[in-house]
């Protein structure tokens, strides 16, 4: 592959010296970032319910919720004050202290 | 003029910040490329008789030849001894200065060396001329090279035969065009521009909530093309975005087509040039264009907002890339923005609104302000939908002839505003669920039967656009208020 020749006072990665330049990020990977375990069952578990606030997710959530029942977990409902907003950290602080599991529906 | 020192100049290799040693003795510093050092080349050599003498010759390493020069092209000795001006002559004893000239002057040269008679036959004075280490073009290279770096940035080595350009689209950092490599040197160039420090932590950036450092913006204000003195206007940006209040990261998310849109006010849209007039949300102004790109590769290279990930809008929007433009102040009759937002007429201060556009508003044929309002009012009532209300928010962007056309009949901004609200108050049954056959609308009629349009505070007014062109802008806005997206100015500091 050709390079492009930069101006003079600024080095071409051409046959020079590498070219050195400042990582633009914030320098995390997705591999730094590991998901919690995965429980083997749900069942006597209280596996929480993020409603997002978007129109018509509780409806998607009221099928989930029937369908954890059958499987033995306890449902506990939980809602964002808007869809556009990350949760409030004392929401996400309770659903991590009340819950074993938590799924956030994301409706539209 | 030419730069022999500048044209091999390598930025990249940083060199041990020594300081080198001042030998004892007479110190002159010189270059061919300046005519008071050629006129004292017989000082010099009358010098090289009389005791020890040491000159450092800055571009030609064999300049002059009768006195055997040192070679100084890397600049080390004059960046180190802060050699401003050539000829510099020094005084220096066990390896410390005692005294220092600079340029020529018969006197002064003959109370530092204690020879009298120097240079018979020259004038008494000439000014000597910049040194190459105090060159705007060097400078922050030289920085780079000697002063050691206060950057904390992970360095990426790309490789020889990698193109810096390709390189950037390989690692993701792109917006979809191409970026300016950002190596440490215009890093170092674009920090001058702020009085900041380059560790100063200046908001957390969204979606990711990374707590980002001025030099961390600095290397993307580089990547989209910023000069340094654009640079405050680039920092105050990112703060104004990342408040609670904007919801950069709902805005970001959301599947409508808006994103931050940028509004400049102050003299400072003048000393960087900025477009207020003709073609000002288009292209072709460096500042409008890079200073709203700047702010969207913040937010996807530090915030790790990326479309297609976090970032699911629907269509989007082209304004997504860049939308910074300047206020037209200089003949508005409204206030600007920014006065009617709380700042000084003086101020320079940026505004982000969520929005997208612009929307047409065309009325060739209005000769009176109450027609003419008429027309906006029958437009911005289409914003999101025409039966839609208290949802989306919107700027009013009024042209130079259409705000003409109110100020003849001495209509100020809030008269212009109170027409405008009372238009767009609009009866409830025009809006419901299923009239005109259409089932968007608002679900059931006020008690008070009239709906405004807009929330309170949810319609902006600015002035901008050419000389010519009876049409007037809608830039849509996003969902208003404490559940979407609040209007926020900052102000600029140096």
């Amino acid at each position: 592959m050709t390079t492009s020749n930069a101006t003079s006072s600024t080095p071409s990665s051409g046959g020079g010296n590498p070219l050195v330049v400042l990582d633009p990020t914030a320098g995390k990977s997705a591999a730094d970032l590991q998901p919690a375990p995965r429980p083997a069952s749900l069942s006597g578990l209280t596996v929480g319910l993020l409603d997002i606030s978007k129109p018509r997710g509780s409806v998607f959530l009221d099928q989930i919720e029937s369908h954890l029942d059958r499987l033995g977990a306890k449902v506990v409902r939980y809602r964002k004050p808007t869809f556009t907003k990350p949760a409030p950290v004392d929401l996400r602080h309770e659903i991590a202290v009340n819950c074993n599991a938590v799924i956030e529906a994301l409706a539209d | 003029m030419g730069n022999p020192a500048g044209a091999g100049v390598d930025v990249t290799r940083q060199e041990p910040a020594r300081r080198p040693p001042l030998p004892d003795g007479l110190i002159a510093v010189v270059k061919r490329d300046c005519p008071t050092c050629q006129l004292i080349v017989p000082v010099l050599e009358q010098l090289a008789e009389t005791g020890p003498l040491t000159v450092y010759t800055q571009d030609d390493p064999a300049f002059p030849e009768s006195v055997s020069p040192t070679d100084d092209t890397r600049l080390a000795f004059s960046w180190h001894h802060d050699i401003e001006t050539v000829p510099t002559l020094i005084l220096a004893k066990g390896g410390n200065e005692e005294d220092r000239t600079v340029g020529w002057s018969r006197p002064h040269w003959e109370m530092l060396t204690g020879v009298d008679q120097l240079g018979a036959g020259l004038p008494e004075f000439r000014p000597g001329c910049g040194s190459l280490s105090v060159d705007p073009s060097l400078s922050t290279e030289l920085a780079v090279r000697f002063g050691g770096s206060v950057l904390q940035s992970r360095r990426v080595e790309l490789a020889r035969l990698e193109d810096p350009f390709e390189a950037a689209f390989d690692r993701g950092w792109t917006d979809g065009l191409p970026v300016v490599p950002p190596t440490e040197a215009r890093v170092m160039a674009m920090l001058e521009g702020s009085s900041r420090s380059a560790a100063d932590l200046v908001a957390e950036i969204p979606p990711d909530l990374h707590p980002a450092t001025v030099e961390q913006i600095a290397i993307n204000a580089v990547m989209a093309g910023c000069k340094p003195e654009y640079f405050p206007v680039v920092l105050a940006a990112v703060e104004a975005a990342c408040t609670t209040e904007f919801n950069m990261h709902g805005l970001l998310a959301t599947t409508y087509f808006s994103g931050p849109v940028l509004v400049v006010n102050g003299p400072v849209t003048k000393r960087l040039d900025m477009n207020s007039g003709s073609n000002a949300f288009g292209q072709g102004n460096r500042a409008n264009l890079t200073i709203g790109r700047a702010l969207q590769l913040v937010v996807r290279n530090l915030g790790g907002g990326r479309p297609g990930e976090v970032d699911m809008a629907m269509l989007g929007s082209p304004g997504k890339l860049s939308f910074c433009f300047a206020e037209r102040e200089h003949d508005s009759p409204f206030s600007s923005l920014a006065v009617e937002r709380g700042f000084a007429a003086d101020a320079d201060t940026v505004t982000v609104f969520a929005g997208s556009g612009p929307t047409a508003i065309v009325d060739q044929i209005s000769r009176t302000p109450e027609s003419l309002v008429r027309s906006f009012a029958v437009c911005l009532r289409s914003t999101g939908h025409p039966k839609l209300a208290r949802a989306f928010d919107a700027m009013l962007v009024v042209s130079p002839e259409h705000a003409r056309i109110f100020a003849q009949a001495g209509w100020d901004k809030d008269r212009l505003r109170a027409e405008l609200d009372s238009l767009l108050t609009i009866p409830g049954v025009e809006m419901v669920r299923g009239v005109d056959g259409i089932s968007e609308g608002l679900p059931e009629v006020p008690a008070d039967g009239k709906v405004a349009k807009f929330r309170p505070g949810g319609l902006q007014i600015v002035h901008a656009g050419g000389e010519a062109g009876l049409f007037s802008a809608i830039l849509d806005g996003w969902v208003g208020g404490d559940i979407g997206s609040e209007p926020v100015t900052v102000e600029i500091q140096p």
